[in-house]
């Protein structure tokens, strides 16, 4: 396995162009320089900074370490499930579930991987898990984010519908179903919109990677593959936790729909 | 017989019994808290207080068996599907009381986007009447009615009256208040009732 490795000299050419669309900005009056600027060396701080915390990482091959990692990834990515829905619970459910979730899901299927399929040695070694990790939440947020946002919009909308079943003695169940329904599809849609797409329209970045690290095309779509199947049940498990969780958190022991749980617009 | 005693929810607080086949008018400005304090009953909101039915409180039977006994129709009908019959366990059963609201016997495979403000109104009416309750808390339920489809509803409410069932009827229309109600609830801002004879 051979690549050709860069310098850092090797980078000053290619962040010209980031320079040509700052121009563009400037010439065309788009006022994005300034957000192109922070964009820019937010990107070449944060990643400087995960490759020498991967070396690190990597050098150590500790549990503690590789966990730590692990858990402020999903603080993260709770973070950005939070903060991509125009609805949020009220109170610790407000981080806690996408957290709850993501953890559960993302966690689930790469520990299915790491100790069924690529069985590296140490189980937790940081060079697979934590890649593997990172795909699992990216993926699982997506799914998440969506299908809680549908849910909760959909509650505040139709709430005259599902109060009329309340109040014509349907259990919370069967008033909420259609809207579960409806969640669900969309946090699995992403998913699946890729998995169809894939190889004709996009190349996944990981197997693209793969592919310039010198490994056989054919290697690198069987991890693909791998990595698909992983992505499609973590979403599918995710999705189906938080959905139901929050459906769950949104109506009482009483069967009643308790939207004063909501807090809109990222007020409070 | 239905006992509600210091129900509080907000600003509301009241007490009051209501006799089986008894039907008592509930009168009061827009905002008064007429909405909240039927909802409370059915327990649709979190509130304080001891509801009872027949002496059982409604805590000792599952939320939905309650509001299958203590019936709290909106008014305006919430619909959870696109086509009306699907809204009824058994749409023949309810066709005789769709027929006598003066609504068309082939409205069933109808979508609910169809149907105006008052026909939503009256399917409502029947589709929440379907349940037999004991207690039927009717807010504004002739808000869209003309005159005659508003006489019809009363007379079909009178007969289940006549039959046992309790009902709390809210509404603006003085005259109407006098005409179904064997007693009239005024409530007031600072949510309590007052109650006075029609």
């Amino acid at each position: 396995m051979t690549y050709i490795q860069l310098s850092y000299g090797d980078l000053i050419l290619p962040a010209l162009l980031v320079v040509m669309d700052g121009v563009l900005s400037l010439v065309l009056r788009l006022k994005l320089e300034k957000q192109l600027a922070i964009a820019t060396v937010r990107m070449v701080v944060q990643l400087l900074l995960v490759g020498y915390v991967l070396t690190f990482l990597f050098a150590a091959v500790s549990p503690i370490w590789t966990a730590l990692a692990a858990f402020i990834m999903v603080l993260f990515a709770s973070r950005e499930i939070v903060a991509r829905q125009k609805r949020r619970l009220t109170g610790v459910w407000k981080y806690g579930l996408g957290a709850t979730c993501t953890l559960l899901a993302a966690g689930t299927v790469t520990m299915f991987a790491l100790l069924t399929e690529l069985r590296p040695d140490p189980w937790y070694h940081p060079r697979y898990a934590l890649p593997l990790l990172g795909m699992m939440l990216g993926n699982t947020m997506t799914g998440i984010s969506l299908g809680l946002d549908v849910l909760t919009n959909s509650l505040v909308r139709e709430r005259a519908a599902v109060e009329a079943c309340l109040a014509l003695g349907g259990t919370r169940h069967q008033a909420l179903l259609p809207i579960i329904r409806d969640a669900l599809r969309s946090g699995f849609m992403p998913i699946m919109n890729s998995m169809a797409a894939i190889g004709l329209v996009s190349l996944p970045g990981m197997m693209t990677g793969q592919i310039l690290a010198g490994v056989e095309p054919v290697d690198a779509v069987k991890y693909q593959l791998l990595i698909m199947f992983l992505i499609a049940g973590g979403t599918g498990l995710g999705t189906l936790a938080a959905v139901l969780g929050s459906a769950h958190l949104l109506t009482d022991h009483r069967h009643r729909l308790r939207l004063d749980r909501i807090s809109a617009d990222g007020s409070g | 017989m239905l006992t509600v005693s210091r129900l509080k929810r907000l600003h509301i607080s009241v007490s009051f019994d209501l006799q089986d086949g008894e039907c008592v008018a509930l009168q009061g400005p827009s905002g008064v808290g007429k909405t909240l304090l039927l909802r409370s009953i059915a327990d649709l909101d979190p509130n304080e207080g001891a509801v009872k039915l027949d002496g059982t409180p409604r805590e000792a039977v599952p939320a939905p068996a309650w509001r299958k006994r203590v019936t709290y129709l909106a008014a305006e009908p919430g619909w959870w599907s696109d086509i009306v019959q699907e809204h009824f366990t058994a749409w023949d059963d309810a066709l005789p009381l769709v027929m006598r609201l003066g609504l068309p016997d082939d409205c069933g495979p109808w979508p609910v986007q169809r149907l105006s403000t008052g026909e939503r109104q009256r399917l409502g009416l029947v589709r929440g009447l379907m349940l037999r309750s004991r207690v039927l808390l009717l807010d504004e339920p002739t808000s869209a009615l003309d005159s005659v489809s508003a006489a019809a509803v009363e007379a079909l409410i009178a007969e289940r009256v006549a039959d046992g069932t309790s009902v709390i009827w809210s509404t603006h229309d003085d005259a109407q208040a006098r005409r179904v109600g064997s007693r009239i609830f005024a409530m007031s801002p600072d949510g309590n009732i007052k109650e006075s004879l029609p």
